[in-house]
């Protein structure tokens, strides 16, 4: 199967929120190229009729009451992860930017 | 303390006949901890913890009552769990500096469990940042050394939970074995590991790598320690749905090995072969039938799982934005990096089909496989890893060998059934040497049943490295 490109090392970076340097960039390009080679062996294995799995017990839907039991963080747990708060919710990074057009 | 116990039994006899406290237990396992640092086996010590229980533990052995005993499975018991159970209050890393300054709100259910059964937490291991490796040197805190010999890797990615066990910081330990994660360092290093069915133990408050093949288990020096454990954790908390409620009972009383002949192959290290050989000798002595099988498609587990585990990885990681807690995402080490940028690959659009797709199909190949064999066979046995220990260092620059050391544990993963890495002796180099047992899904007694035969067989007697 096809080698990996710098372009899609880029790309798959961008979908992974990941900064990646110039030194990154070339490394990742040469390994998962590698990787990818060799997994690229499943090709040789015929599954024709055969259906995918994804859970191995057998388990399907599993089902509550929607009710509330369970207990749960309280307010102060919650944010005690982080410092950067701000009348006791999560300061989150701006994803919108101003209009300009005005 | 003259000799430290290196069973649960021994422990809580020596408890019982007040021939040590727990608190002089916790004295003599900080002092080791503290002799062997080193082996760079922990990341947190949490002797304030551990001396509130341990001072609990002796409150209920002083009762009258010794009936009270038996609500305490694992009185006494020293465990240090991996930095991928959370712990309320106690600084929990997954051994990356994503979350270098994170301290929980809650514990998981397998640490309160245990708790709860009367053990006392002396600390939280180092490991392959967030479970990604077979080495232990894919930590952002440095690799731990293997206590046999310390120029050797202790396994991953459980390595300190399996060098703490083996080296004799604390009784047991906690892991967690999405690929071979407990099995692989508990074979390099000489303990036993045991790997549940999938669903058996709830996987609430512990770092989740790849959600389809997770399991909690648990390092030990004996087979009936990790059974004592497996009973403590196993069972649904109403937080985990793929948990089933079951017996874990073994299907018959005549119990036949399967020998699979794909996990015989050139390249195979030659006293791994032989021991393992070896352990099957006994089983034949002791009345188990052996029965040599066939799993064709083994040789396309590691490509299966090198698919869907990075996929699910990069999935889960997805989580860790710094935002709630931890730090951002420019703080993943490389390995991280590598399996969320492969895994990320394999599910983009264009690419789905032809390979995360592709691998699931295998994977019902590889299951099929295994179920056929288990219509009958009641286990298998196998090596648990093509090698003993490797040299530090030896495989950190090329990822797609260290890939290559999970050949032999990655299905178990894949079909999901439970599985046992038992230590069989030593190389001439004196690293330890075991093998694995393999079973249906749910039938972890088949697997205690003949883990205890073996020990009982071989006269097992652990020793502490010197």
């Amino acid at each position: 199967m096809s080698r990996l490109s710098k372009a899609d090392v880029l790309h798959v970076a961008k979908l992974a929120n990941l900064d990646l340097t110039e030194v990154e960039i070339k490394k990742f390009l040469a390994q998962l190229s590698s990787i990818i080679e060799h997994v690229s062996e499943l090709n040789k294995v015929d599954t024709t009729n055969i259906e995918p799995t994804s859970q191995t017990t057998g388990l399907e839907n599993v089902f509550r009451e929607d009710e509330i039991k369970l207990s749960s963080l309280d307010q102060d747990a919650a944010l005690s992860g982080t410092d950067d708060t701000y009348n006791a919710f999560f300061k989150v990074p701006a994803i919108l930017e101003g209009r300009t057009d005005k | 303390m003259n000799k430290l116990p290196l069973t649960i039994s021994e422990t809580q006899k020596g408890l019982k006949d007040k021939k040590f406290s727990a608190v002089e237990l916790v004295d003599s396992y900080l002092a080791n901890i503290e002799k062997n640092k080193d082996l760079n086996a922990f990341n947190t010590i949490s002797s304030e913890t551990a001396y509130k229980q341990a001072k609990e533990a002796d409150k209920i052995l002083g009762y009258k009552d010794t009936g009270i005993l038996g609500d305490y499975p694992l009185l006494g018991v020293n465990v240090a769990h991996k930095d991928l159970f959370l712990t309320k209050g106690i600084r929990t890393t997954a051994s990356s500096k994503v979350l270098e300054s994170y301290v929980p709100a809650y514990s998981a259910t397998a640490v309160t469990r245990m708790e709860k059964a009367g053990a006392i937490m002396i600390g939280k291991t180092n490991c392959d940042a967030w479970a990604h490796g077979a080495s232990g040197e894919n930590s952002d805190f440095g690799p731990t050394l293997n206590p046999w010999n310390r120029a050797y890797v202790p396994g991953g990615s459980s390595s300190g939970s399996a060098a703490a066990v083996s080296a004799g910081l604390s009784l047991i330990s906690t892991g967690t074995d999405t690929g071979g994660s407990i099995r692989q360092p508990a074979n390099f290093c000489g303990v036993t590991g045991f790997k549940p069915t999938y669903g058996a133990v709830s996987r609430y408050g512990v770092i989740s790598m790849a959600s389809s093949l997770d399991c909690v288990g648990s390092f030990g020096h004996m087979v009936e320690d990790v059974e004592i454990i497996f009973n403590v954790t196993k069972g649904s908390d109403g937080y985990d749905s793929t948990v089933v409620n079951t017996k874990h009972e073994a299907r018959s009383t005549k119990i036949k090995i399967g020998i699979p002949k794909e996990y015989f192959i050139d390249g195979l290290n030659k006293e791994v072969e032989k021991s393992a050989i070896e352990a099957s000798k006994v089983f034949e002595k002791e009345g188990v039938e052996l029965v040599e099988i066939s799993l064709p498609n083994t040789k396309y587990a590691i490509d299966v799982y090198y698919i869907i585990q990075p996929a699910e990885v990069s999935s889960n990681l997805g989580r860790y934005d710094g935002v709630r807690y931890g730090n951002s995402r420019g703080s993943f080490g490389a390995e991280a990096k590598r399996r969320i940028m492969l895994g990320t690959y394999v599910l983009s659009a264009g690419y789905y089909d032809a390979y995360y797709l592709k691998a699931q199909k295998v994977r019902s190949k590889i299951i099929q496989d295994f179920d056929k064999v288990f219509e009958s066979v009641d286990a298998i046995l196998a090596p648990v890893s093509p090698t003993p220990a490797f040299r530090l260092g030896e495989k950190a620059s090329d990822p797609l060998q260290m890939y290559l050391a999970d050949i032999f544990t990655v299905s178990a993963n894949l079909v999901g059934i439970p599985a046992i890495a038992i230590p069989s002796g030593f190389t001439k180099e004196k690293l330890p040497l075991g093998f694995q047992l393999m079973s249906p899904r749910f039938s972890e007694q088949t697997l205690f049943t003949l883990g205890k035969l073996y020990q009982k067989s071989t006269s097992y007697d652990p020793k502490l490295p010197s």
